[in-house]
């Protein structure tokens, strides 16, 4: 791999991406001011679909179950506001928290399993939450969803207003902090023994890897990422909905990572930002013609894009370069 | 007792309902390796073409059994042609991936021409009425439903462990190369498996409606309990999902009557418990 024979350049290239990312980010905030809610609620979903990355892309382990991360840390976030901890910054640690702890349960009951039973597992856990958050009304609000939240400003300073215009800067500067650090944690030793066990773990395990350490650590990982993508929609929206620990969440993060490029942190993003945008057009208009698209896009990636929308971009990219080498000669 | 009488009947009922549904997914994921989401979807078609026939032509009921079989597995066979043998050899995931997609289009197609509502699919008299057991009476239907579970378990057991059929089908399924040389046409093996599969699917979805009434989010809603099934019962192996569905039904309805506000619950924590202790489903085979 070229990434350790250069850093100063991938350096750039990450910083490069930083600042793409950012500049899109503010684009969205000036270009369409009266959808911020729609757009913090992107940057949320598009937390969970980079924490799905991390298990599925890294590690090659199927979940249909992320929900279960994700309404953890936004049900934490959300309990703890309505008694009395209204600071956001600290909301958002105590999302990431309740997500990573439970991340590292459901590392240690999904690890116990493989392929298919291990996939059925990741969808009974978030159904199993999914119940019992229903059931405990009195904690969790039910089915009428938590409400009542009331977060402080921002660092003491910026209010969280009608037109949501800190919420979402502040969804974004987490983005952005939660990317960097990502990137990182991919590059590292670790992130590579992970992409090790997703490609060959016989060869893993015989330099003398344990695996499970290595897979429930990815889990935790993912998990703090999850849970601050639910603390920031409960922070964003001032309600949790049994919505957002279910399974159709989950397997709507699973569609939007395939579309963007599984194993790609940017494929996470595109993905995201292009299925959100795609389903607040066309839902709207008719939600049963919204499904018939997403089934049929899903069928053509799977047949024509296996590495999705980010790893087409790569390959085509790669194909025209080539190309350009070889008219030159 | 009463109570316990009809829970145990309702439960067996149940459980043998999902067993005629789920008994062709194990087979498609088991013997032939493909995770089908979408096999909820196909006993959802049939159930649709039941409740046409059935009810706004007025075939009655047996006819619209039949109907829904040969229907279902006419628009089945060709999208095996299409897509499904696509994805014999690929990784789960785009398997899962694909089926999902193919489940999402048949919701949206569904709702653009039957709309909405709830399909009954109206029972005969026979069916209707409650059968004297002497203590006392049992909905004619429900026995109808355990018989037909059993009929289909011995019946594909017959067929997969002492036809040649079976024997062709084992053969392709342990070792397919060496199978295509010594003559088996191993795609014509599983586009009838497959077809076979479908075509239970259709029934269940028929004499099923009465638990899992048909309607178009039934496809996404019944797919999660389908996949759970098969992989708790170990997929490919009969007397697993028969196990399993007799042991999930059981707590699902029993469950639903004396607990009724939690839900799934405790079926969940079964599937988790189940699947932890038996991590390749009740009698899985070693891979």
């Amino acid at each position: 791999m070229p990434a350790a024979a250069s850093g100063s350049r991938t350096l750039g290239r990450d910083l490069l991406g930083l600042a793409l990312i950012a500049l899109v980010g503010l684009g969205g905030y000036w270009l369409f001011p009266d959808n911020l809610a729609f757009l913090t609620r992107v940057i949320s979903v598009a937390l969970l679909v980079l924490s799905l990355d991390l298990i599925v892309g890294y590690c090659g382990i199927a979940s249909l179950g992320q929900g279960a991360l994700y309404g953890a840390g936004a049900y934490a976030a959300g309990i703890a506001c309505v008694h009395g901890i209204t600071d956001p910054v600290l909301l958002i640690l105590i999302g990431a928290a309740a997500g990573a702890v439970m991340g590292l349960l459901m590392g240690a009951i999904m690890l116990r399993a493989h392929g298919l039973p291990q996939l059925v597992l990741s969808i009974a856990i978030v159904q199993l939450l999914h119940e019992a958050a229903n059931k405990a009304s009195s904690i969790t609000g039910g089915s009428d969803g938590l409400s009542g939240m009331s977060p402080a400003p921002l660092f003491g300073v910026f209010e969280f207003d009608l037109w949501g215009r800190s919420a979402y800067l502040f969804g974004l500067g987490l983005l952005l902090i939660v990317f960097a650090v990502l990137r990182f944690v991919t590059r590292s030793p670790f992130g590579m023994i992970c992409r090790g066990l997703k490609e060959d773990p016989l060869r893993i395990s015989a330099l003398g890897i344990y695996a499970f350490p290595v897979l429930l650590n990815m889990f935790v990982i993912s998990g703090t990422v999850a849970g601050m993508g639910g603390a920031l929609a409960a922070i964003a929206t001032q309600v949790v909905g049994l919505d957002s620990v279910s399974f159709e969440v989950s397997a709507n993060a699973l569609v939007m990572l395939v579309l963007g490029g599984i194993g790609h942190l940017y494929g996470a993003l595109i993905g995201t930002v292009i299925f959100m945008a795609l389903e607040h057009i066309v839902a709207a208009i008719n939600p049963f013609h919204w499904m018939t698209l997403v089934g049929a896009v899903l069928i053509a990636i799977v047949l024509f894009a296996p590495r999705g929308l980010s790893g087409t971009l790569d390959e085509l990219a790669r194909l025209l370069t080539r190309n350009r080498w070889g008219a030159g000669r | 007792m009463q109570t316990a009488l009809s829970i145990a009947v309702d439960a067996l009922a149940y459980g043998m309902a999902l067993f005629i549904i789920c008994i062709g997914l194990s087979l498609t994921m088991g013997l032939m390796r493909v995770v089908n989401l979408a096999h909820g979807a196909f006993a959802m078609i049939g159930g649709y073409i039941a409740s046409y026939a059935a009810r706004d032509l007025g075939l009655g009921y047996a006819f619209g059994i039949v109907l829904a079989m040969i229907g279902t597995v006419l628009i089945a066979v060709p999208l095996e042609r299409l897509l499904y043998r696509r994805i014999y050899d690929r990784s789960e995931l785009s398997q899962v991936l694909m089926t999902i997609g193919i489940t999402f289009c048949v919701i949206g197609i569904t709702n653009y021409f039957f709309g909405p509502t709830l399909k009954t699919i109206p029972l005969p008299a026979e069916l209707a009425r409650s059968v004297d057991l002497g203590f006392r009476g049992i909905a004619g239907h429900r026995l109808f439903v355990i018989a037909s579970g059993l009929v289909v378990a011995g019946g594909l057991w017959f067929l997969i462990e002492r036809t040649g059929f079976g024997i062709h089908l084992r053969a392709a399924v342990e070792n397919a190369p060496m199978a295509r040389a010594l003559g088996i046409r191993t795609e014509i093996i599983y586009a009838a498996s497959f077809a076979l599969a479908i075509g239970l699917a259709a029934f269940g979805g028929v004499v099923g409606a009465e638990f899992l009434p048909i309607e178009p989010y039934y496809a996404l809603r019944y797919m999660v309990t389908f996949l759970v099934v098969v992989s708790v019962g170990g997929a490919g192996s009969i007397p697993g999902a028969l196990a399993a569905c007799l042991l999930l039904g059981a707590i699902d309805v029993t469950a639903r009557y004396l607990v009724p506000d939690f839900g799934n619950f405790f079926f969940y924590l079964a599937v988790i418990l189940v699947v932890c202790a038996f991590p390749r489903g009740l009698m899985g085979r070693a891979q």
